[in-house]
């Protein structure tokens, strides 16, 4: 059975100019020992999906419009979001890391003061025992020189070195799946290597479950197993990352894949095609297909009915699309 | 490790990462920028006189505060009065040396008193928005509407005279100030990722408030705080003035102030000295509640 099961969530966000629908029926599940990639562009409910699973979601104007979080055969979103329940559960359990290492550390705080909280607050360590165990995970994720470094404040580290303090942050408590929100985004390059490489060392030690929110779908060929790919608040299509990547059956990731460079082509080999237009405002969306506006692969069907459900083409390959390109 | 690392450099560990640099002390930069500039410096002495002077006013004071001597009265400066004495004969060196004391107890008092419920209100309010939001800034409105002056007027109509009345409607003056400028910092300092971070580890609302928000919301308070001594104690030389104040005897600034009114083509210095250091105990606390900013806050702290 998986360890987190998502069923048809739902969050919705109520705003001046009308409805806005950031994670509109979103399903997935997390298997332990699993990395999962969530991929989409800017704006398509990947974060939201991820905060409404912690409860993070602020309300208003923020709703949980439905849906279920099965996790240890409980529905998660039945606990009030800021009830004894799912704070047990948020940082012990289930933990996350944010996108940005330069703001989501306490400036005013040691790290000491930060690392600490999590494992007195869910482990009920003593002081010393915490701190201790604080070098020990710094030690783990490679800041050097951990029992010095552990009294030092935010603004004492470099961006790669405050994401490494947040990797070991999130796994102080032996979580069962780690959330990273676009972990990477904000690193450059070669230290998003390291620190990529290091979390899948982590969780693959551990057995943890990771779940990478990133619109880099470099990230996520490389790491993850499963990929789930969204668009406009809804998955659009999942599958292992290998059937993903080479053999893509909706035209939005068709159009994503097309559209970035592969290593080793030559120049001018294959053009990269463009995915024309912007993603949809999702004030007041129309009832049909998200991606139509720039689908080029659209069917009659696809301006008459409802955004379609998601279908089988494949060995645990789903999409959400009526059109089938590959028949083209 | 450390050892073996010392003569070579630059130092790198297993990963290819530079160890880190010596640790600078916190309070050094603290005194660094404190003490740098004059004019803070300046303020740090004269708070510092000034509460070395309330403590030790026993001492310090040649006479007796409240004790008259009539065939003495209203003389000038001299080696046996410093200050001369006022129409009572008291000395008035002596009477501003206690009048010290009652102005930082009534300043610290006030302030404390007025910043811990402002602080608490200005957090709530923050923190949770919402009904509790537009419910604590109604209540911070009616406080805004009400005078000090008139609520001491008051609680003196009701019988109540002495310091504790006057730091009782100073404090009530300025809970509104405090708990405005809490609320609005606290709630730039919610936007923060690591208030959401602290969340997603499970901290409670309290923590949340106490452990997170309050220490990054504090530093632009701190200004606030010493300048409101400054503040409470001009209002109470104002109170002591109408006579509302701190009841005579007592030698309060505002009072002797007052005192000296009569006589100010004779004797000026009735009036002027006290004047003289209300006026040098503001400028005092505004110059360190300045320098204070500047040396604690890191986005005007400028160097590492």
């Amino acid at each position: 059975m998986a360890l987190l099961d998502v069923q048809n969530l739902k969050t919705y966000f109520h705003t001046e100019y009308g409805l806005v629908k950031a994670a509109d029926g979103v399903s997935f599940h997390v298997n332990q020992g699993e990395i999962i990639g969530l991929v989409g562009e800017s704006g398509c409910g990947k974060s939201v999906t991820i905060l409404s699973i912690m409860q993070l979601i602020p309300s208003p104007p923020g709703e949980k419009a439905g849906g279920k979080v099965i996790f240890e055969g409980k529905d998660l979103l039945k606990y009030q979001p800021n009830g004894q329940e799912m704070r047990s559960i948020r940082g012990s359990k289930l933990t996350m890391i944010f996108q940005e290492p330069m703001t989501s550390l306490n400036p005013v705080l040691t790290i000491a003061r930060q690392m600490t909280e999590t494992l007195e607050l869910h482990l009920d360590m003593d002081k010393s025992a915490a701190r201790e165990r604080g070098i020990e995970l710094l030690k783990m994720v490679g800041v050097p020189d951990a029992s010095r470094r552990i009294d030092d404040y935010p603004h004492q580290f470099s961006g790669g070195m405050r994401q490494r303090v947040m990797i070991a942050m999130a796994l102080s408590c032996n979580p069962m799946i780690i959330f990273a929100d676009e972990p990477t985004t904000a690193v450059d390059v070669t230290t998003q290597a390291q620190l990529l490489e290091l979390m899948k060392d982590l969780v693959t030690r551990l057995n943890t479950s990771l779940v990478i929110v990133t619109h880099n779908l470099g990230v996520v060929a490389r790491y993850a197993q499963r990929i789930y790919v969204m668009y406009a608040g809804r998955i659009i299509e999942s599958g292992p990352s290998e059937a993903i990547f080479s053999d893509p059956q909706h035209p939005y990731t068709v159009g994503l894949l097309n559209s970035v460079p592969k290593l080793g082509e030559r120049h001018g080999e294959r053009k990269l095609i463009p995915i024309y237009g912007l993603p949809p405002n999702l004030i007041n969306m129309p009832p049909t297909c998200a991606f139509l506006p720039r689908c080029n692969a659209k069917i009659g069907r696809c301006s008459k009915e409802p955004w379609p459900e998601l279908r089988v083409v494949g060995k645990d390959h789903l999409i959400s699309c009526y059109a089938n390109i590959k028949g083209k | 490790m450390a050892k073996k690392t010392v003569n070579t450099a630059p130092s790198q560990d297993a990963m290819g990462v530079a160890v880190a640099p010596p640790k600078h002390s916190e309070w050094r930069r603290f005194a660094r920028i404190f003490f740098g500039r004059k004019l803070y410096l300046i303020g740090f002495i004269i708070v510092v006189i000034l509460i070395l002077t309330a403590i030790f006013a026993p001492l310090i004071a040649r006479y007796d505060p409240v004790t008259n001597d009539l065939p003495n009265k209203l003389q000038g400066p001299s080696t046996e009065h410093w200050l001369g004495t006022d129409q009572l004969g008291r000395d008035i060196y002596s009477r501003i040396v206690w009048g010290t004391q009652i102005s930082m107890e009534i300043g610290f008092a006030a302030v404390f008193s007025s910043a811990l419920v402002g602080i608490l209100m200005g957090l709530a309010a923050a923190y949770f928005g919402g009904i509790v939001f537009a419910i604590i800034m109604r209540i911070t409105d009616a406080l805004m509407a009400l005078p000090g002056i008139i609520l001491v007027l008051l609680i003196a109509g009701l019988g109540g005279r002495g310091i504790g009345v006057v730091i009782f409607a100073l404090a009530f003056g300025n809970i509104a100030g405090m708990a405005r400028m809490m609320c609005g910092q606290a709630l730039s300092v919610k936007q923060n990722d690591y208030v959401m971070a602290a969340r997603s580890i499970g901290m409670s609302n309290w923590r949340i408030m106490w452990a997170q928000i309050f220490p990054n919301a504090f530093p632009p308070l701190i200004v606030g705080l010493t300048m409101g001594i400054g503040g409470v104690v001009l209002g109470e030389a104002g109170l002591s003035y109408l006579g509302i104040g701190v009841p005579a005897p007592a030698p309060s600034w505002g009072g002797m102030v007052m005192d000296g009114q009569g006589y100010l083509l004779q004797n000026p210095i009735i009036s002027l000295a006290p004047g003289v250091a209300i006026m040098l105990l503001v400028f005092g606390f505004n110059m360190v509640g300045d320098g204070i900013r500047d040396a604690i806050d890191p986005r005007l702290r400028g160097v590492l």
